[in-house]
């Protein structure tokens, strides 16, 4: 293809992540095979060995989110992806991931649960798992994509942020948007902003890894580079080791929650639609936000000022977002492919000050238009 | 040689009971290193979790401790991305047999050039004397206080049935052997494993009246016996009997061997891929 013409495409949304990785400067993947997510191993397997990179397809899910955080620990970047089951069995390594502060990015694509429940139909029900799956107290970083080109624009964003705080960070599709089919004009790569971590710039023997520094993300040494640190999933303190002197503990777990606590705003995406002048609040995301795009515009059609707040940022949550704008509406209407998830937390930013209009589905079949604007209605 | 220079003298004193056989076991691995000449920023120890996991923390490499069970996983991932690494897995029987099989079974198959040090002492320390994969039938522990009612595992081979290069097991007491086998593993291409026994007289020889530290290594004086020697006994004699010796010694493609392979197709097959231009990659 000649670099001058645009590059228009039809795509699969779960292709566009494998090459929104390849974009960001992936070049490791280990994964497991499971739908509705093996598109992404599939497409990276083709691609990764041809550029020098290095794909792997491990005994098991927990083996590939091992094997990720590996290999990141030597500085390169890495990638897995799976389907609510492995979601489940990776989430120990998250954890492990969130306290040594390895970056690694983690698709997730949303199927049918609980348990082995619709592998092959949509779902929203992994909202708060992405959020609380791993044990203890930790932020995370969660982004929802709503088409094929978002796929590819997320991953290299998913990437960013894992590498600029140094933390895992979780790509949420549903499998609606996963397998979507749509033209798409990627971006020329070189234009894109892409951010590698900082590495230390004093002297190894005054390397400390977990240091309380400023920006509260301390710079990342590569294994083999000569800085001979220590990384562990025990609570350690700056240096790396294992301690369990209450200040230092106490002190590096606030560390990482606050590093992403307090760039929300940096990290945190919403996108607004008619609801300058809207009585009717909706709030969506993910292809939910698809279904509810065409229900607000039935919804003007018919007289009633509908607008849309889609959350392209799940976690942190778009709580700020959303309370510059409720106060405009007398109802808020939540539609999501779960029993509630995210409607709690609209309540929980909202104060319960407006009524919360619930639609939901968990029987792997998308919300209609039709059915978000009796909602509206109604 | 002087060990102190591979150790990482302020996290001194370890964890280890007295008696305990990990200390010995290290020891044989730094010796092995100083014999090998190798510089200490291209060595990655890894581990899961476990007494013998806490062996990281005490040795001044590129250290990383894992999850537990998981050890062969984040090597595999780091291996793979920083091949010149010198990437060697310390695990106890537990954590490489039980939590960390499946992990276990594959890299063996797998055959990457990972060395594995396995210290075996029979039981679950750390957590207080649980019973393990290797703990033998009818042995007692804190949760089989009636008696071991299941069979155990022989790691080594079991790792050998599973596709390794190099399997050897010694016990701890023969530390020649023991430096002889680890330098062999360490040297050899492909996935090497030394299963060591090692004696633990805080929650598995006490518990079974075999005595203290310096009780349990008599023992395993008197009663290892070689893989050709234990060849000749009959099942009643090779009962209480420890057999050692190098079980699989054999030449075999490593995974980034093949995986070479892999990428010099991939790029006959895509190679209009140019890395970082502005085009998806065709296929």
């Amino acid at each position: 293809m000649d670099n001058q013409k645009p590059n228009i495409r039809m795509m699969q949304g779960n292709s566009a992540c494998a090459e929104g990785a390849i974009a960001a400067g992936c070049r490791f993947f280990a994964g497991y095979p499971i739908t509705p997510s093996s598109e992404i191993a599939e497409d990276l397997a083709t691609k990764l060995p041809a550029i020098g990179g290095s794909f792997i397809q491990m005994e098991d899910e927990i083996a590939a989110m091992g094997a990720v955080i590996g290999a990141s620990l030597t500085g390169v970047k890495s990638l897995t992806a799976t389907s609510g089951p492995g979601f489940s069995l990776k989430q120990e390594n998250i954890g492990f991931a969130a306290m040594a502060e390895v970056p690694v990015v983690i698709v997730n694509v949303m199927r049918g649960g609980p348990s082995t429940g619709l592998p092959t139909h949509t779902s929203q029900a992994d909202v708060m798992q992405a959020r609380w799956g791993t044990h203890g107290d930790h932020e995370i970083i969660a982004l929802c994509p709503a088409s094929v080109r978002e796929m590819f624009d997320m991953t290299v964003k998913a990437f960013n942020f894992s590498e600029k705080f140094r933390t895992p960070v979780i790509l949420l599709p549903d499998e609606i948007v996963a397998h979507l089919n749509e033209k798409v004009e990627l971006p020329d790569y070189a234009s894109l902003e892409i951010v590698n971590r900082s590495k230390p710039t004093v002297p190894p023997e005054k390397y400390l890894p977990y240091e309380m520094v400023e920006s509260d993300v301390p710079p990342m040494a590569f294994f083999g580079e000569g800085y001979r640190y220590h990384v562990t999933g025990l609570a350690h303190d700056e240096t790396g080791f294992p301690t369990n002197d209450p200040e230092k503990v106490e002190e590096q777990v606030r560390r990482i929650n606050r590093k992403i606590e307090r760039y929300r705003d940096e990290i945190v995406e919403v996108e607004e639609l008619l609801t300058d002048d809207m009585d009717v609040l909706v709030v969506a995301y993910g292809s939910t936000a698809r279904s509810a795009k065409r229900a607000v515009m039935i919804a003007r059609e018919n007289g009633i000022k509908a607008g849309l707040l889609r959350l392209k940022t799940l976690w942190p949550f778009p709580d700020k977002e959303i309370e510059k704008i409720y106060r405009r509406a007398n109802k808020i209407v939540v539609p999501e492919m779960n029993l509630g998830q995210i409607a709690h937390e609209v309540e929980w930013a909202t104060r319960r000050e407006k009524p919360v209009v619930r639609i939901n589905r968990v029987n792997g079949e998308p919300l209609t238009p039709k059915e978000i604007f009796e909602g509206i209605k109604g | 040689m002087d060990y102190l220079h591979y150790l990482r003298k302020d996290k001194m004193p370890h964890i280890w009971c007295d008696g305990c056989g990990n200390g010995i076991i290290l020891k044989s691995i730094l010796r092995v290193i100083d014999k090998l000449g190798w510089n200490k920023d291209e060595i990655a120890l890894i581990s899961g979790i476990g007494c013998s996991s806490r062996t990281p923390g005490y040795v001044d490499f590129n250290t990383l401790h894992t999850t537990h069970g998981r050890a062969l996983a984040f090597a595999t991932g780091l291996k793979i991305a920083k091949p010149n690494l010198h990437v060697i897995v310390v695990s106890g029987d537990g954590d490489a047999t039980a939590i960390g099989g499946n992990h276990f079974i594959h890299a063996c198959r797998r055959n990457i050039d990972i060395s594995m040090v396995i210290f075996n002492n029979n039981i679950y320390g750390m957590t207080g004397g649980q019973v393990s994969p290797t703990t033998p039938t009818d042995k007692k522990a804190s949760t089989t206080p009636y008696g071991n009612p299941d069979a155990p595992f022989d790691i080594s081979r079991l790792a050998q049935a599973a596709g390794a290069a190099f399997v050897a097991r010694t016990t701890v007491q023969q530390f020649a052997r023991m430096d002889k086998f680890i330098e062999m593993a360490f040297t050899h291409k492909g996935f090497s494993i030394v299963e060591v026994l090692t004696p633990c007289p805080t929650s598995y020889g006490r518990r079974n009246k075999e005595g203290n530290g310096v009780t349990m290594l008599e023992y395993q004086k008197q009663n290892a016996v070689t893989i050709e020697r234990a060849a000749q006994l009959s099942p009643e004699e090779l009962q209480s009997k420890l057999v050692t010796g190098i079980f699989v010694d054999r030449d075999q493609p490593t995974y980034l061997e093949r995986y070479g392979n892999v990428r010099d197709k991939a790029q006959k097959a895509i190679p209009q891929v140019r890395d970082g231009e502005n085009h998806a990659i065709q296929i």
